[in-house]
């Protein structure tokens, strides 16, 4: 009997083809763009938060365009100042750093690598861009409602973000919509996590044993476990804050608030069970950012050194060991909080025990270079800063994960640079080498050799420009979220820095705009890329780039070989395709 | 439509339908047995993570519970409203009717199987109708969502539990309604009754699922102290 449905037609109409589409492809794509629009917000919030802390008493009149109500008089408000701080955070930690490795790289790549025709579940997988691009919009719309958006932050602690309209601007409207949002997000993640999970145990080709698995599918299978764990939790939390706000329940809110010279009726609650709740999905939250970034960086790092990676098996347990004890740290989030001295510790070690395989991982990078041919290719430039940078990053989060340290830093920029670098910028260095690396795959072909490099030499040099002086900030004892310093006397000194780190933003914010002049220019003007560029083994450099509408065609690939069979001895070049047949090396 | 690209014209692939016997070297389990699109097997792997981020989620509202009930002195439990337990008796029983329907649809016995499932159909939706009817009664004695956190904490688990049952019902009635129109195809090809056996047991796994949450949530509301 055989099978009539081998292969799938791509449907004629564009809305099904392009809109409303179900395949993993086109899906991956949408998910790309939809946080390449969101990191341009993301940017330009920064860039209005770098210029108020460097010239506090300018005007901008020009820039009071975008947001005219909210910067009446070109000036931009302490307010509307924690309104870009909450946007920005939520914008890029959920729009962009979620959405970007796992929705678009791991949408499109996923089902390929593993040898699939498509995602398990094609229309939960349509459905969850969809409640994703939703969940945007609605977010962006606290920006337009009355009151503006919220300055609870990106973490909405409360009661700040419970009490309602009566402890400030945009904790009306603009917090509610926040609410709905995150909501939103959280379901359209769960629809993509049981993808990913079904897809990988599932779907996996013939002879694609788990241990035959790019690093990349491990990164993203063990991410999506995170995310369809620790999404509900923000989900509960979600909901009773909701409940706080309009229904008039006591989940968060204290007895005897008084806020704005009004003692609040409610009663009992407990504003340390949502930073609980909050945290405990915080800080899976963090690798479920980082973790695809890292499956990028051995992927590419194998490549281009032309060797395989160094301790596949270890790096693998090391994934799994950074996502279980992602689970069991969220308390290091709130050693401020008045926690007990014991429970601190116990979250401090759990916390500093992660350096572990996060150290495993960065020996094994580092193996993988040693006596390596490197090949300086634009994405090994960027899998090579993310190293970088996690180290960098990783460093401070030593310091921070013990109490006495962490203590007398928690509220000042140390942190600031500490997140940004280990989490932002380390991740935004994933999602770059991933998009060099996977260019010719996704548009046929070729991005600028020349202007990737520059771009990759200014963001580099850039953001350490950008976030080492914030450490010194940090230990100097300067406040975060504060947007004057005007009334700290000890902080006047600290003010060229501020000039300096804006400055430094300012040049790395124009240096993506290379890049987005590459990434268009190149998808219609760029050189015609081949087969398989790169000269790589995984099975998305089988198929022609783009890849069909099936990704295989009617017939399914074997797999052979393990991932990354680079300089193999007796083999006849220096790479051997997962299905290159068994006897490509002559022993 | 057989696409060839050239360059891969030394890459060893199968065709679909007209597999050789595995190989020695398959690597490990792979998608040899699995015809193309969704494999029935999917749909039971799939609910049991779904299973565990539901569990989570309800996992986050009881931490919630105890903190809040350790926290104040305003914490006033009220009993159960009768109805409530014969609510409980209902939904084990669709649990029963289920599970019933289910072997019979195993031994294809399609019609029996049916009618089964439509009871089972039947008893969800007058459980939702009794636990709606719990709450009128508890909102005639003027305890509602925010009268104390322990209200508070029952009508909001009622309701996620009771949306989260609301699903289950439309894939019941959903799975019903196809299987009395389309009995006689059913009967007709192995392929669609397997597939509408896999269907079955995966909303039936999600079932269970809601029907042990609801008897975890009434010990913890009413039982538990």
């Amino acid at each position: 009997m055989t099978q009539a449905v081998a292969t799938h037609e791509p449907p004629r109409s564009f809305i099904r083809r392009y809109i409303f589409s179900t395949d993993h492809k086109v899906i991956g794509l949408q998910y790309l763009f939809l946080a390449m629009a969101a990191v341009t917000i993301g940017i330009v919030l920064s860039i209005y938060m770098r210029l108020r802390l460097a010239w506090p008493t300018e005007r901008w009149p020009l820039l009071a365009k975008l947001f005219p109500q909210a910067m009446a008089g070109g000036t931009i408000s302490p307010e509307f100042y924690l309104s870009l701080v909450t946007m920005h955070g939520t914008i890029m930690i959920f729009f962009v750093l979620t959405t970007a490795p796992l929705g678009g790289f791991g949408n499109y790549f996923l089902p390929i690598q593993v040898g699939a025709h498509d995602m398990a579940f094609p229309v939960l997988n349509m459905l969850s861009f969809w409640v994703t691009l939703a969940g945007f919009l609605v977010l962006l719309a606290a920006f337009f409602v009355s009151g503006g958006a919220p300055i609870s932050g990106w973490t909405a602690y409360a009661p700040l973000s419970a009490v309602g309209e009566i402890a400030g601007p945009g904790l009306g409207m603009g917090q509610n919509l926040w609410i709905v949002s995150i909501a939103l997000f959280c379901i359209a993640s769960l629809l993509g996590a049981l993808n990913f999970i079904t897809t990988t145990l599932n779907l996996r080709t013939k002879g694609m044993s788990m241990t035959r698995l790019p690093l990349t599918v491990w990164a993203w299978f063990t991410t999506a476990v995170l995310a369809l764990l620790a999404f509900p939790v923000l989900l509960a939390g979600g909901i009773l804050l909701l409940l706080d706000r309009v229904a008039g329940t006591s989940f968060f809110i204290p007895e005897g608030l008084i806020v704005s010279d009004k003692i609040l009726p409610h009663k009992g609650g407990s504003p340390l069970l949502w930073q609980h709740l909050f945290w405990f999905f915080g800080h899976p939250e963090v690798y479920i950012a980082i973790l695809p970034g890292m499956g990028i960086t051995s992927h590419v790092l194998s490549t281009f050194a032309r060797k395989p990676i160094f301790g596949y098996r270890a790096m693998v347990a090391a994934i799994f060991a950074i996502g279980l004890l992602g689970f069991l740290v969220w308390g290091h989030h709130m050693f401020v909080s008045g926690m007990s001295p014991y429970s601190a510790i116990a979250f401090s070690l759990l916390t500093l025990s992660i350096g572990v395989p996060s150290a495993i991982k960065t020996f094994n990078w580092l193996a993988t270079l040693y006596k390596a041919q490197i090949r300086f290719t634009v994405p090994m430039l960027f899998a090579l800063g993310f190293v970088s940078i996690f180290v960098t990053g990783g460093l401070s989060g030593i310091i921070l994960g013990q109490t006495s340290l962490d203590i007398p830093m928690h509220d000042t920029y140390f942190v600031v640079a500490h997140f940004h670098l280990i989490m932002g910028v380390a991740a935004i260095f994933g999602i770059f080498a991933g998009t060099y690396y996977w260019f010719p795959k996704m548009f046929g072909r070729m991005m600028n050799d020349a202007l990737g490099k520059l771009h990759f030499w200014l963001t580099f040099i850039g953001v350490y420009a950008i976030f080492i002086p914030m450490h010194i900030l940090g230990i100097a004892g300067h406040p975060r979220r504060y947007a004057e310093t005007a009334g700290f006397d000890f902080l006047a000194p600290l003010q060229p820095i501020h000039v300096f780190i804006t400055i430094a933003a300012l040049i790395t914010a124009a240096a993506q705009l290379l890049f987005f002049f590459n990434f268009f220019w190149s998808i219609w003007k760029g050189r015609r890329a081949e087969i398989n560029p790169w000269r790589a083994t995984t099975l998305e450099w089988t198929i022609p780039s783009p890849p069909p509408h099936d990704n295989f065609g009617p017939q399914v690939p074997v797999v052979h070989h393990g991932p990354y069979e680079y300089s193999v001895p007796g083999a006849a070049e220096d790479y051997i395709l997962q299905t290159a047949p068994p006897t490509a090396v002559k022993s | 439509m057989a696409k060839t690209i050239p360059s891969l014209a030394d890459i060893e692939t199968i065709t679909i339908g007209s597999r050789p016997p595995g190989r020695p070297d398959d690597g490990g389990r792979g998608g040899e047995q699995r015809p193309p699109g969704l494999p029935e097997g999917g749909y039971r792997l799939a609910m049991l993570f779904a299973l565990a981020s539901i569990s989570m989620l309800f996992l986050g509202f009881t931490s919630a519970y105890i903190v809040r009930q350790g926290l104040g002195e305003d914490w006033r439990p009220f009993s159960p409203p009768s109805i409530l337990w014969a609510n409980t008796a209902l939904l084990l029983i669709s649990s029963a009717t289920l599970h019933r329907a289910r072997s019979l649809l195993r031994r294809e016995a399609i019609r029996e199987s049916l009618r089964w499932l439509s009871i089972t159909t039947l008893l969800g939706l007058l459980f939702l109708a009794g636990q709606y009817e719990a709450w009128r009664r508890l909102a005639a004695q003027g305890i509602y969502l925010s009268t104390n956190p322990h209200s508070s904490f029952f009508y909001l688990l009622t309701a996620a539990h009771g949306a989260h049952l609301l699903g289950g019902l439309l894939a019941l009635a959903y799975l019903t309604w196809r299987g009395w129109r389309r009995q006689l195809l059913l009967m007709g090809t192995p392929d669609h009754l397997k597939r509408y056996g896999a269907l079955v047991g995966t909303v039936a796994l999600y079932w269970h699922f809601m029907d042990g949450l609801w008897v975890y949530l009434f010990i913890l509301l009413f039982l538990w102290r």
